[in-house]
């Protein structure tokens, strides 16, 4: 096998010593650089075969001289199944079976940098360039062949990894990759097969690795073992802020089999077992400074206080706020890592969106050269946008530096609840004006904090003022699925919902009078056709909500039926969305997203909330921190729109965003309550 | 102390108020028990004693001496997984598969005592087994699969 790839880069090795330093085969790169170069073969007739390898290599994919296929990306797997999509994409292109395709991914020894997984950017970026690199891999193969017969390419045929000549005769990937020992750069030249030409793309491949997870023999960042591996824990702060004054970690030292590290503020202990460890970190004795925090109770004023308040249009006629709270992303497999040291170079196993994101924060931590430092992901029990930074990965590998021995770090569910970060809290401005006609004349909408995605209106509105001013957060804020588009979804479909309501128009068809993108119009017809919104009829307890939106290149409406008890408990009992992110590429795997999306949309929606107070996190458990169990969970349908002539968008994220908005109209069509404030429990109970 | 797990007997000294899941991941070797709280909340850690799934994380090891453990690691039988195995492949119940190993166990506990489950009675049988990535309803769909399939198979046992 090679060394690594910055081995690789920093010994200038050349196209051709690549090749070779994988066994030979075929071997395609991707660049997202300039193509400097044809191609590397015997004899170098096609060219001079010492071209250097490209600075940005985006992926790159291997046909192993026993046939192996392998295709190497730095994406990451966390359940979004892009291990089995991805995979869909090369056997489509090498006109293969699934089974035959192996992916290495987030590995930063074996797979080209990459800037991380999130954002939904792998299947419109990453899965092009598996596509190239397949093709161009498979033609190899077919002119090859073709030579070898003495025929023409457009005779040849794939079947399961074989080439079919045109009387029968048959060679195998391997057979041909091992006598044609070929290399070559390639870039984006759009030679992908189109979506209505797919043949294992669009179709309802199984999850990949699906086997393991139920065997329970998958390892997740946390299963994974090393001889003579310790067990670590943390010293934390008690609140936000809090600085170190003094400690006495002798007792502590005094455990044999137990080594505590301290480096500044930094202190914990590596131990024998995990029981030893959590044992051992109590008997350190800490004095902290703290200082103020603000706390939840004073959070929408401070952030109303340091954001814009909204404008005042001459057409303005209404007005309202919004607000959203802070919520954690709980991973169901928490921050976990191991590390070990040898020979003054570093790798570590974490779950991470980033693996090159945290070689760096290891590589600065250590006054190490990334070369240095190897990270390697395995399939994540889960990360939702919260899995984007590398403290537990710096943390194992400076317990790991001061015990002299492999150690694992499994973050508590506790420290996953308060050290990592949270989906930021925000306020929302909207001011709108309404014509006789019942159209959108004015928009003005400014959110404050929370973030700018999904800001984008899908409404004809003749004068838009669309802001974010951002303001800074009292508690760590960071990525999450889905991003912003959350929040301002729910200020802007709960603010149609009132301007149709004052205009005593239908919900659905002061919509469809306002809205300029017909994708949105597409799907939102589709949801109500499903759930026969027309016939749907509110009552005192139960009512019928609907919203719409758009982000990422994904299109979503939803609809949802809300029961409403005499004790003001609210339930979704059925839930309606229609989803357009261009052409399916695994139809079975899609619906799963979305219907998971709309899950985890449920639990921001009606409860999920960070309680805080004077830097210390109030509900840091599933005890006392909501998620959606089975009861919370409604009937779901799923309408998915198949656009094979629109490139496939990301679909992990943007089918979350209309389930908050749709529950509130729902609830407000039953009881003229309009609650303005997700969570949205909470707020109805407080309402009475 | 002695331990019986999926058949086999092992010997471990230990603390016997030290977790059973932390002895099965980290003495053990045997890792398809999952960490997700420490307080029995979540269901990932869950496990078979006696039959019954139980929260590994809060179970101290010394309470299952004697007793028959089970881990998802020796549910299948050699290589023919066991029809709740096969049932969460087919319904594609799963995402990031972190709850898996918890929620099949749970399953498997709940179709011995009930082998036909009614929808709501899959719901109240796992509430104690959070899935963050929301396959529920899937999870459901391969409960009652899995019961077809045990309920056909206890009829007509397939030969050995």
């Amino acid at each position: 096998m090679l060394e690594t790839l910055d081995a690789v880069k920093e010994t200038a090795i050349k196209r051709r010593d690549f090749l070779r330093s994988v066994g030979g085969g075929v071997l395609v790169l991707f660049t997202l650089g300039e193509v400097d170069a044809q191609e590397s073969g015997r004899g170098g007739h096609r060219g001079s075969g010492n071209e250097q390898l490209p600075e940005d290599l985006a992926a790159w994919l291997h046909i192993g001289p026993d046939g192996a296929i392998t295709a190497f990306t730095g994406k990451v797997e966390v359940g979004q199944n892009i291990r089995t999509s991805l995979t869909q994409a090369v056997a489509d292109e090498l006109r293969c079976t699934p089974g035959m395709v192996k992916l290495i991914m987030g590995d930063t020894a074996l797979t080209p940098w990459d800037m991380g997984t999130f954002g939904s950017r792998t299947t419109p970026t990453m899965a092009p360039i598996l596509r190239e690199m397949a093709g161009t891999a498979r033609e190899a193969l077919a002119e090859s062949a073709a030579q070898r017969w003495g025929v023409k390419r457009d005779e040849i045929s794939f079947d399961k990894g074989c080439l079919i000549g045109p009387s029968g005769k048959k060679l195998t990937f391997g057979e041909l990759a091992s006598k044609l020992d070929w290399a070559k750069t390639i870039g984006q030249k759009d030679s992908a097969t189109p979506a209505d030409k797919w043949i294992i793309g669009g179709t309802s491949v199984p999850k990949v690795g699906a086997r393991e997870i139920v065997t329970g023999r998958h390892r997740y960042p946390s299963d994974q073992k090393l001889p003579g591996m310790l067990y670590g824990r943390v010293l934390r702060p008690p609140s936000f802020g809090a600085k170190l004054t003094s400690v006495d970690t002798s007792a502590a030292a005094a455990v044999p089999g137990v080594t505590v590290v301290h480096d500044g503020d930094f202190v914990g202990v590596a131990a024998a077992n995990e029981q030893l460890a959590n044992k051992t970190i109590e008997l350190i004795q800490a004095k902290w400074q703290e200082t103020p925090q603000i706390s939840a109770k004073d959070l929408f004023a401070y952030i109303k206080k340091n954001g814009e308040q909204s404008g005042s249009a001459p057409e303005t006629q209404h007005k309202s706020t919004y607000t959203v709270a802070y919520i954690a992303h709980t991973p169901l497999e928490p921050r976990a890592a191991v590390a070990t040291w040898s020979g003054g170079k570093l790798t570590v196993w974490t779950g991470t969106q980033r693996p090159f994101g945290v070689r760096e924060e290891l590589a600065q931590a250590f006054n190490l050269s990334q070369a240095d430092v190897h990270v390697l992901m395995p399939d994540t029990g889960s990360a939702y946008g919260g899995k984007h930074s590398g403290e537990c990965a710096v943390e194992a590998a400076r317990l790991a530096k001061g015990a002299g021995e492999p150690v694992k770090l499994i973050w508590t569910r506790e420290e996953e609840f308060t050290w990592a970060y949270f989906r930021p809290a925000g306020v929302i401005e909207v001011a709108s004006g309404v014509d006789r006609d019942g159209r959108l004349t004015s928009w003005d909408f400014r959110n404050n904090m929370s973030g700018p995605a999904g800001l984008e209106s899908p409404y004809t509105a003749g004068n838009e003022f669309i802001h974010f001013y951002p303001v800074d957060s009292p508690l760590r804020e960071g990525s999450y699925r889905g991003l912003a588009s959350t929040a301002n979804h729910f200020a802007r479909e709960s603010h149609i919902d009132e301007l149709a309501a004052a205009a005593g128009t239908d919900p659905l068809a002061f919509r469809l009078k306002n809205l300029k993108n017909d994708r949105v119009r597409a799907v939102l017809e589709a949801a109500a056709e499903r759930f026969d919104w027309p016939k749907r009829k509110a009552s005192s307890n139960r009512g019928f909500g609907l919203a719409c939106g758009m982000d990422k290149g994904g299109f979503v409406a939803c609809c949802a039926e809300v029961s409403i008890t005499p004790d003001r408990n609210l339930r979704v009992e059925h839930v309606v969305e229609a989803w357009d992110s261009g052409a399916i590429v695994n139809p079975e795997h899609l619906k799963n997203q979305v219907e998971g999306a709309i899950v985890m949309g449920l639990g921001g929606a009606l409860f999920e909330a960070i309680d805080f107070a004077d830097g210390r996190i109030l509900n840091d458990r599933f005890s006392k921190y909501r998620v959606p169990r089975f009861s919370d969970v409604p009937k779901i349908d799923v309408v998915l729109i198949d656009r094979k002539d629109v490139p496939s968008a990301g679909a992990g994220e943007i089918p979350l965003v209309g389930i908050a908005p749709a529950i509130a109209n729902a609830v407000y069509s039953a009881t003229k309550i309009r609650i303005r404030s997700m969570p949205i429990l909470p707020a109805f109970q407080a309402s009475a | 102390m002695d331990l019986a797990i999926n058949g086999v007997r092992k010997r471990v000294d230990t603390d016997p108020e030290r977790p059973l899941l932390w002895v099965l991941r980290n003495e053990l070797d045997l890792i398809g028990a999952k960490f997700g709280c420490g307080e029995g909340q979540c269901g990932a850690c869950t496990v078979l004693i006696d039959g019954v799934a139980q929260r590994s994380c809060i179970t101290p090891v010394g309470a299952a001496v004697g007793k028959q453990i089970t881990t998802i690691e020796g549910l299948a039988d050699g290589d023919r997984v066991h029809p709740v195995q096969s049932a969460f492949i087919e319904c594609d119940a799963m995402q990031c598969g972190y709850c898996t190993a918890g929620m099949i166990l749970s399953t498997v506990a709940l179709l011995r005592q009930n082998g036909s489950p009614s929808e709501a009675e899959i719901k109240q049988g796992l509430e104690g087994n959070v899935c963050r990535c929301g396959t529920y309803n899937r999870i459901v769909d391969a409960v009652q699969r899995a019961a077809k399939t045990m309920t056909s198979e206890a009829k007509e046992p397939r030969h050995a």
